[in-house]
């Protein structure tokens, strides 16, 4: 059967001073919504969940329209079937975990469960904690417990609103690795509501961008994120592309890996993942360096030709330009070095990327694209 | 060391008759009520919050009057309940209980009121997200959660008509053995002339009862927000 999840949103609400307008439809995996605070992104997955209700427009998940102003159409709540893991978690205090766990399980459809109790604690190492009361637990047990809750009822979707927001770095990375298994073990669409890039380019297939109540951009994340003239929503500091790679090697010499990506080899530290896994890396525009000649006796390992494809206009100190090494590859280099080595798109340049600026949070288990069945 | 005389026992009995049935009679309607005003908005809720709260800021006595006014056999109601059903609760426990729980009807929906607003409505809206129909959630999150709000106005409510006075001496009178409660039965001793002994002996009854309430209040309240995690 096919998996594909199909998400297609056109609503407009006026909450107060502020009106969402959103149109975007996403396919596939895990969609991102990204934004500032108060870009709407919460308003937004409250109106999928029902919690709120549009004042126009159509929601559509998997082919299921949940809202439609036109038709008259607006499922209750509780008939929606989506999960919904809550910033702050919202456990029952008055129920202890296991009990929190199995709240939904009697309204699930009584088809034989996709997600089966036993398996669900397993997955989030949820088992020492079954008879506790939820106000013993840490943020981030809270929160796992959430994720189960939801995903016990089982949901056509996952919305996750911030997940991570009250959990400390420490338990961060245990979260992901989770969140990450249920997009590809489970196969469970889910909404993943960020204001963290990191999250969303180690997570997301599809990016929403947000911005002041409206959807600015929606696509694959890797076109957006090498979309120069959305860098000032996604963050300048953060702003870089997005490249897919494989994991061809390890060096044990000298604790390196070489990823693979268009017939090009990315040498990066010693990664803890076995070969051939595709891997998303993320190059930030501040790490990489462009000269015209090849450099040689240099400390740099990754040294890539291309091509000027855009460069963005700007009267600051620094401009960002779009090289195309294979793959779009976002620059970030001072206006003066712009002038001085006289760029012009069509140019032909040689990238520098830094080897020691990619660690661990720049990268993310890509989604296992394979989902026949 | 206190024996009880059977005049003694009677006004406990009585007492404790007319608060627990003052309190059954105000609990529903009670919640209903409290619900009403914590979550709903329409027009006349300010006269409602009023009215619910006369009770307290009224004297007794008047509210004793009315209920006579329009209980007694003559009254609108009273006529009509005698006409319909053959009963009238004029000059019988029945009305003492019914002038009870009107006193402590504002401190039952005060203290349901205020633990329904306190409750964390993402809550509910989480039960729901996870296939919870209203009904279920208010039985399974709602209910528990304003259980300790619902044990205060109980308590509260079942003090505030073991120690009624004035609206019930005035709507029932004070009649042995049907309607002298125990604040009634100290009034009447004082009135006799050598009746300090038996008088002083019924403080103390009354403030036994008191403590033994409040005790076992406190005893469940700890239970319950064990229950709740806190």
């Amino acid at each position: 059967m096919n998996e594909t999840v199909s998400m297609s949103i056109d609503i407009k609400r006026r909450l107060g001073d502020f009106s969402l307008d959103v149109m975007f439809s996403s396919d596939g995996g895990l969609t991102a919504f990204f934004g500032r605070s108060g870009s709407g992104k919460t308003s937004l997955v409250n109106l999928i969940a029902g919690l709120d209700t549009p004042d126009t427009g159509t929601i559509e998940v998997n082919g299921m329209t949940l809202f439609s102003a036109q038709r008259g159409i607006n499922i209750p709540i509780e008939k929606r079937r989506l999960g919904y893991v809550y910033q702050d978690s919202r456990l029952f205090p008055h129920l202890n975990v296991r009990q929190n766990l199995n709240y939904g399980a009697r309204f699930a459809p009584p088809v034989k469960s996709r997600h089966d109790f036993d398996d669900i604690v397993r997955l989030l190492g949820l088992v020492p904690l079954l008879n506790r009361q939820p106000s013993t637990l840490s943020g981030g047990e809270k929160q796992r417990v959430a994720i189960g809750r939801a995903l016990l009822a089982q949901p056509r979707l996952l919305l996750m609103d911030e997940p991570l927001a009250s959990v400390d770095a420490r338990h961060k990375e245990e979260i992901l690795s989770f969140i990450e298994n249920l997009r590809d073990q489970l196969a469970i669409p889910i909404v993943y509501v960020s204001h963290a890039m990191e999250e969303v380019i180690r997570l997301a297939d599809t990016l929403v961008i947000l911005n002041n109540g409206t959807a600015v951009a929606s696509g694959r994340v890797e076109d957006l994120m090498s979309r120069l003239d959305l860098r000032p929503l996604t963050g300048r500091y953060e702003a870089g592309a997005v490249l897919n790679a494989t994991l061809k090697g390890h060096d044990d010499t000298y604790h390196l890996s070489e990823l693979e990506f268009s017939n090009k080899s990315l040498w990066v530290p010693r990664l803890n993942v076995g070969i051939g896994a595709a891997l998303r890396v993320r190059v930030r525009a501040r790490d990489v360096s462009l000269g015209l000649v090849r450099p040689e006796k240099t400390s740099l390992l990754n040294i890539f030709e291309g091509t000027v494809m855009e460069i963005a206009e700007s009267q600051g100190a620094q401009v960002e330009i779009l090289i195309n090494i294979g793959v779009p590859l976002m620059v970030r280099i001072t206006r003066k070095s712009l002038v001085e080595l006289n760029l012009k798109v069509g140019a032909a340049v040689f990238a520098m990327i830094k080897a020691a600026a990619i660690d661990r949070h720049s990268m993310g288990i890509a989604a296992q694209k394979k989902r026949e069945l | 060391m206190l024996t009880l005389s059977p005049l003694e026992l009677e006004a406990i009995w009585l007492s404790l008759k007319v608060a627990s049935f003052s309190v059954l009679l105000c609990f529903p309607l009670g919640l209903a009520t409290a619900w009403l005003l914590a979550r709903c908005d329409f027009v006349g809720k300010s006269v409602l919050n009023g009215f619910v709260h006369l009770p307290l800021v009224v004297p007794p006595v008047v509210i004793g009057y009315l209920l006579l006014v329009s209980f007694g056999r003559n009254g609108i109601i009273g006529h009509w309940l005698w006409q319909t059903f053959g009963v009238s609760i004029a000059f019988s426990w029945k009305g003492a209980a019914v002038a009870a729980s009107i006193m402590a009807f504002p401190l039952m929906v005060r203290a349901i009121r205020l633990s329904i607003e306190s409750i964390d409505q993402g809550l509910e809206d989480a039960a729901r997200t996870l296939g919870a129909p209203r009904r279920w959630v208010f039985l399974t999150i709602t209910l528990p959660l304003i259980m300790p709000g619902m044990l205060t106005g109980i308590i509260l409510a079942f003090a505030r008509s073991l120690g009624e006075f004035g609206a019930t001496i005035t709507f029932v009178s004070n009649i042995p053995g049907e309607t002298r409660t125990l604040p009634l039965a100290l009034y009447s001793m004082i009135q006799l002339p050598d009746g300090e002994a038996g008088a002083m002996r019924l403080v103390v009854i009354a403030i036994i009862l008191a403590l033994a309430a409040l005790v076992a209040s406190e005893a469940l309240s700890r239970r319950v927000a064990r229950r709740l995690g806190r």
